[in-house]
C-alpha cells in the first residue's frame, strides 16, 4: 500500500543563542502567514501536528513548530553534561525572536501553550512591533506553584515517569485516551533536568507580575484561550492576567486542560478557528 | 443530595479498592514494582493499605491504635465523593488538584509514592468506576 504522507516537513539548522551555537529541529506546513507555535514545559512541536494537518488552518497560515534546545529532537549546547539545563526570560525570549529572523518571517502570529504562554506575554511586553498577533494558551502573568520540582530529576524516582504522572492530572477528564497518552509520552520522553530546567522560567525567573500592563494591544492583539479544568494556570489566573491589560480577548475553553492542541485536537479546533479567521480578517 | 459526602458512604466506595484493582490487570502490571504500606483517609476514617508488586496483600479499615505507614493520603470525604464522579468537576478532578486547593494532603517518606505517582493516582480514584456498576 502506497504511503500516504502527511503534509508536516521536518528541518534541522543551526542557531546561535547566548553566543552557542545549537542544534534546532522544527517541523512546518502550510503557506500563508506565518504561525509559530511554542510547546509546553518538558514536551515539544509534536504536540501541534494536529494543527499541521488540518487544511482549514494550513491554508492560510503557515506553522512552524521548533524544539526547543534540549528538547525532541533538539540537541543541547556542546558541554551541555557540564551544566544544569535553566531556561529564562532572557533566553527563551532570545529563542523566539532569533527563530523568526533566521528564518526570515514577516510579522509573524505566536502561539505558546503553558510556558509558551507565559513569554508571548513578554513578546508582547517587549517585542510587539514584531508579531502580527499574540496567542497564549494556558497564559498568566503568574499562578501558584503546586509541587516542588526537586521531585522531577533524582535518580530514585523516574523522571519521565514522574514528570508524565504529575501533568496527567492537568487533562480534562473528558479528553479522548489516545490524545492524553500521546501527550504524556512527549512528558516520559523528555531528557532529564529538562522539565525542571523549564519551570525555573515558570517558577522563578519568568514572574511577570505588575508587567502586563504595559501590553499595548493596539500595537498587537493579544488572544488568552484557557482550559477549564487547568489547576495549574487556571481559568481565574488568566482572567486576572487580561484585567490588567487593555483589549486583551480571553475565553475559557470548556472541556479542556493544560494542553488543548494535543489532548482534545477535535475541541480545541472550535476554539482555535475563530482566533485565527479573526487575525486573518484583520489584516 | 443529602449525605452525598458522607464519610461512612465514602468509605464504603474505598472498601471496594481490592476487588476494583484485582479486576484490572493492567494496573497490577503498571505497580509491579510497587512496595509499600500507606494510610488513606477517607473523611475521618482511616485505612491501612499494603501493596505487594502492584497487588493488595493488606487492606484494612480503621480505627486503628498506633498503625505505622510509610506514607499517607487524607482527603475530605467531599474531596473524595467529588473525585470518584463519573466526570469530575474541575479542579476536582485529580489528587493534585484536591492538594492545590487544600483538600487532600500527603504526609511522610513521598518517595515510594512519587516513583510510582500514576499508579497511585489511578488506584485511589477506582471508586469512580462503581458509577458504572449495577448497585
Amino acid at each position: 500500500m502506497a504511503a500516504t504522507l502527511e503534509p508536516i516537513v521536518g528541518r534541522y539548522f543551526t542557531l546561535e543563542l547566548g553566543g552557542r551555537p545549537h542544534r534546532l529541529y522544527f517541523e512546518e506546513a502550510g503557506q500563508g502567514i506565518p504561525l509559530v507555535c511554542l510547546h509546553t514545559a518538558g514536551a515539544d512541536g509534536r504536540q501541534f501536528r494536529h494543527l499541521m494537518t488540518d487544511a482549514e488552518i494550513t491554508r492560510h497560515f503557515r506553522l512552524l513548530a521548533f524544539d526547543m534546545p534540549w528538547h525532541g529532537k533538539s540537541l543541547p549546547p556542546e558541554g551541555w553534561e557540564r551544566e544544569d539545563y535553566r531556561l529564562t526570560t532572557a533566553s527563551y525570549t532570545e529563542m523566539i525572536v532569533a527563530f523568526c529572523r533566521a528564518l526570515a518571517l514577516d510579522r509573524p502570529v505566536v502561539m505558546g501553550c503553558s510556558i509558551g504562554g507565559r513569554i508571548v506575554l513578554n513578546l508582547a511586553i517587549e517585542h510587539a512591533a514584531m508579531f502580527r498577533a499574540l496567542i497564549g494558551l494556558e497564559a498568566a502573568d503568574y499562578q501558584a506553584p503546586w509541587y516542588d520540582t526537586q521531585w522531577l530529576n533524582r535518580p530514585d524516582v523516574h523522571g519521565g515517569e514522574v514528570c508524565a504522572a504529575l501533568v496527567s492530572g492537568l487533562i480534562a477528564p473528558q479528553s479522548p485516551a489516545t490524545a492524553r497518552n500521546e501527550t504524556l509520552w512527549m512528558y516520559k520522553q523528555g531528557g532529564p533536568g529538562v522539565f525542571k530546567g523549564d519551570l525555573y522560567f515558570y517558577r522563578v525567573d519568568g514572574d511577570l507580575r505588575g508587567k502586563v500592563g504595559a501590553i499595548d494591544t493596539g500595537v498587537c492583539p493579544l488572544y488568552l484561550l484557557t482550559g477549564e479544568y487547568d489547576f495549574s494556570c487556571t481559568p481565574d489566573d488568566t482572567e486576572r492576567t487580561a484585567g490588567q491589560i487593555k483589549g486583551a480577548e480571553v475565553t475559557v475553553m470548556r472541556g479542556l486542560g493544560h494542553f488543548p492542541m494535543s489532548e482534545n485536537p477535535a475541541r480545541f479546533r472550535s476554539y482555535i478557528l475563530p482566533v485565527l479567521e479573526k487575525i486573518r480578517s484583520s489584516l | 443530595m443529602p449525605g452525598e459526602f458522607d464519610d461512612d458512604r465514602l468509605a464504603n466506595a474505598f472498601a471496594e479498592v481490592p476487588r476494583l484493582l484485582a479486576a484490572d490487570p493492567d494496573l497490577i502490571r503498571r505497580g509491579a514494582f510497587f512496595d509499600a504500606r500507606f494510610a488513606v483517609g477517607i473523611g475521618a476514617i482511616p485505612f491501612d493499605v499494603t501493596v505487594a508488586a502492584g497487588k493488595i496483600a493488606s487492606f484494612d479499615r480503621g480505627p486503628f491504635l498506633m498503625r505505622s505507614w510509610r506514607f499517607a493520603v487524607r482527603g475530605t470525604a467531599e474531596a473524595w465523593g467529588r473525585l470518584w464522579q463519573p466526570v469530575p468537576d474541575p479542579g476536582w478532578h485529580d489528587l493534585n488538584a484536591l492538594m492545590k486547593h487544600g483538600y487532600a494532603s500527603l504526609e511522610g517518606d513521598l518517595q515510594p509514592l512519587m516513583a510510582n505517582l500514576q499508579y497511585l493516582k489511578d488506584l485511589l480514584a477506582l471508586p469512580r468506576r462503581l458509577h458504572g456498576e449495577a448497585r
